[in-house]
């Protein structure tokens, strides 16, 4: 076990050293910098040179990014010259709004998803499986913006029962949440709805029967648990994306979360924060992907044995 | 000697996937009370089929018509919660391939015990029956074993653990789907001497589903012998296996090669099982027998009785000799 963890916790430090070292060159592939985005279109050359000195933007690349890691491997992401203070403190405070609509989408993905994903599966074929996977594929097939734009027409604009943007109480957090859940619940229903559909055909099924279950009793002490492995797996790599989806979600519904921030601090050259920002979000999808593993390997014993070795 | 359970003119109709037909056509038998009954026949002849039609664990779509008489009720016409009392309680399932039939991510007690902790009974109390229920299939160390998962254990240990589950519930009547197919021969005759020695001890009876005649000829007391999903002949083990009254019979019985003599396998059996989907007219056997006359392509043989206690349903039971 502690060989296993020590050998995810190498491959994840060099996810983290990827990651790191790909955000600090595709952003430093975007036309213009700090210095030109923080002085406007009008200002001198010499001015620009100057600020561009201060900041150390005037090094070669490679001194610059050999810096960089130096600082990120001592955790220090630097000053946001936009906020004014540590890049990682304006981070973290917006970190809890995102985590909040992280994780109230993917209670709705899960409790939804499987609920859909069993129901379709126990009887593949039947009307109630086609009329899933036609409502599922739908959903994945929208863009989640549009659906949470018409969320907002409906629910805040017609029937005035929800706020349409802002964040800081339960009622503006279930429009966001719904809108992100949405391609992500497709998702679970899917995957679960094919696992239960496989699991249903073993023969250990029947063994359950021929014990005198019922068909309740069957799907949820003997099949459920059997189909979940591939949901856990992709659950744990799509929270990931969800914190990323965030972004898209977040600015449609002005959500005050780390979405927002990264995207404007994109459009300020603010390396800093968009350099912070990225480095959360990488390692919180690292810890996930760890989770989901450690939860499958709990699920399935026969995992387990693979990993000790 | 009285009839446990009573299989009249039973008739399966499949419809869809796999084809559409009457793939059991009135198929009648009887399993009498601390008795081992044993189905014969070719892959694809209706044996697991006709068995499992007992506890009602047929494919989707399939429609039965006949009577299965169990404790003066017709098991067929029985509602879904009689059929869920009867499975386990009343009557064990034994499958074939123990590692496919046991769930891959429960310990062996838990799945053992699991009939009786549905039935309320205390957590403890289900313990010390599991590990009791081990001993008595002969799973050495119950105690270490009762906490392992069955990729951990061997195939004849995992078909021990099948039989302690099957016997969890305490049911009157085991129905053993090819208990010893996916077993080594040493193993499998472990296992027959186990259920022979259940059958003895505890009284259960037991409907043996089996393609070989060798394991027939150890533990069967009754044998039915079917044929594209009807009964080709029936009666007590060591008689029909020794004088057959069916030339399906005997040409099984023939190719049992004698392990002992170097003799080639005396008769081969020519020819492909007739498809229970598209049986021939008249005798579903005769475009392989050796003494079919026209009568026989044209004429369903019904079964009858050809010398007492044993039926045949052959129109020339009385010339088959072997």
């Amino acid at each position: 076990m502690i060989h296993y963890l020590a050998k995810r916790l190498a491959i994840g430090l060099l996810t983290i050293w990827g990651v790191v070292s790909a955000v600090f060159v595709v952003i430093r592939l975007a036309p213009g910098d700090q210095a030109t985005v923080a002085l406007g279109p009008g200002a001198k050359a010499e001015e620009i040179a100057a600020l561009r000195h201060s900041l150390g933007l005037d090094e070669s690349l490679v001194v610059q990014y050999f810096s960089y890691l130096g600082d990120v491997a001592t955790l220090d992401f630097g000053q946001s010259y936009r906020y004014g203070r540590p890049a990682m403190q304006a981070v973290l405070e917006r970190f809890p709004a995102t985590i909040e609509l992280t994780i109230a989408a993917t209670v709705i993905a899960i409790l939804v998803g499987l609920v859909l994903g069993v129901v379709a599966g126990h009887r593949p074929g039947s009307l109630v499986d086609q009329a899933v996977s036609t409502f599922t594929l739908g959903l994945q097939a929208v863009p989640p913006f549009w659906i949470g734009i018409m969320l907002i027409l409906l629910f805040a604009l017609q029937a005035k029962m929800l706020p349409s943007a802002g964040g800081g109480s339960f009622p503006h957090l279930v429009l966001p949440a719904i809108t992100l859940s949405i391609p992500f619940t497709a998702l679970v229903a899917r995957m679960t709805r094919s696992g239960v559909a496989e699991t249903m055909t073993e023969a250990f099924v029947q063994t359950a029967r021929s014990k005198g279950l019922t068909e309740t009793q069957v799907l949820g002490g003997h099949v459920l648990k059997n189909s979940l492995i591939p949901v856990v797996t992709v659950v744990g790599l799509q929270i990931g994306t969800l914190l990323g989806g965030a972004v898209v979600i977040e600015t449609v519904f002005a959500w005050p979360g780390l979405g927002q921030l990264l995207v404007s601090a994109v459009g300020n050259r603010d390396y800093a924060v968009v350099q912070g920002a990225t480095f959360l979000i990488a390692i919180c999808v690292i810890v996930l992907n760890l989770a989901a593993d450690l939860v499958n390997a709990k699920l399935d014993p026969r995992i387990r044995v693979e990993a000790r070795r | 000697m009285t009839d446990l359970l009573q299989v009249e003119d039973l008739e399966v109709a499949l419809a869809g996937g796999g084809g559409e037909g009457t793939v059991i056509d009135s198929v009648s038998f009887s399993v009498a009370a601390a008795r081992t009954t044993g189905l014969i026949g070719e892959s694809g002849s209706g044996k697991t089929m006709s068995s499992m039609s007992i506890v009602g664990l047929l494919p989707a779509g399939a429609k039965t018509s006949g009577r299965i008489a169990w404790k003066s009720e017709n098991l067929l016409d029985a509602p879904a919660r009689r059929l869920r009392q009867v499975r386990g309680h009343e009557i064990g399932v034994i499958f074939q391939d123990p590692l496919a039939a046991l769930n891959p991510i429960q310990t062996i007690g838990r799945q053992v015990g699991e009939i009786l902790r549905r039935g309320g009974m205390r957590r403890q109390e289900v313990r010390t029956k599991v590990l009791q229920l081990l001993d008595r299939v002969g799973i050495p160390d119950p105690e270490q074993r009762i906490d392992v998962y069955p990729h951990e254990m061997s195939g004849g240990m995992r078909q021990r653990v099948m039989i302690a589950m099957a016997l969890a519930g305490g049911p009157q009547l085991i129905i053993a789907d090819e208990p010893t197919t996916a077993l080594d021969v040493t193993t499998q005759a472990r296992i027959l001497k186990l259920l022979a020695d259940l059958r003895e001890q505890e009284g259960v009876a037991m409907l043996l589903v089996s393609h070989d005649l060798r394991v027939m000829a150890h533990v069967a007391d009754d044998v039915v012998v079917m044929y594209a999903g009807r009964v080709a002949e029936r009666g007590p083990a060591r008689e029909v296996l020794d004088k057959p009254r069916h030339p399906y019979t005997r040409a099984l019985a023939n190719n049992v090669p004698a392990v002992s003599t170097k003799t080639a396998i005396a008769e081969p059996l020519q020819g492909a099982p007739a498809n229970p989907f598209d049986r021939p007219a008249g005798c579903a056997f005769h475009p392989r027998c050796p003494i079919a006359r026209e009568r026989c392509r044209t004429e369903v043989p019904q079964l009858r009785e050809a010398e007492p206690g044993r039926f045949s349903a052959c129109h020339y039971a009385s010339e088959v000799s072997s």
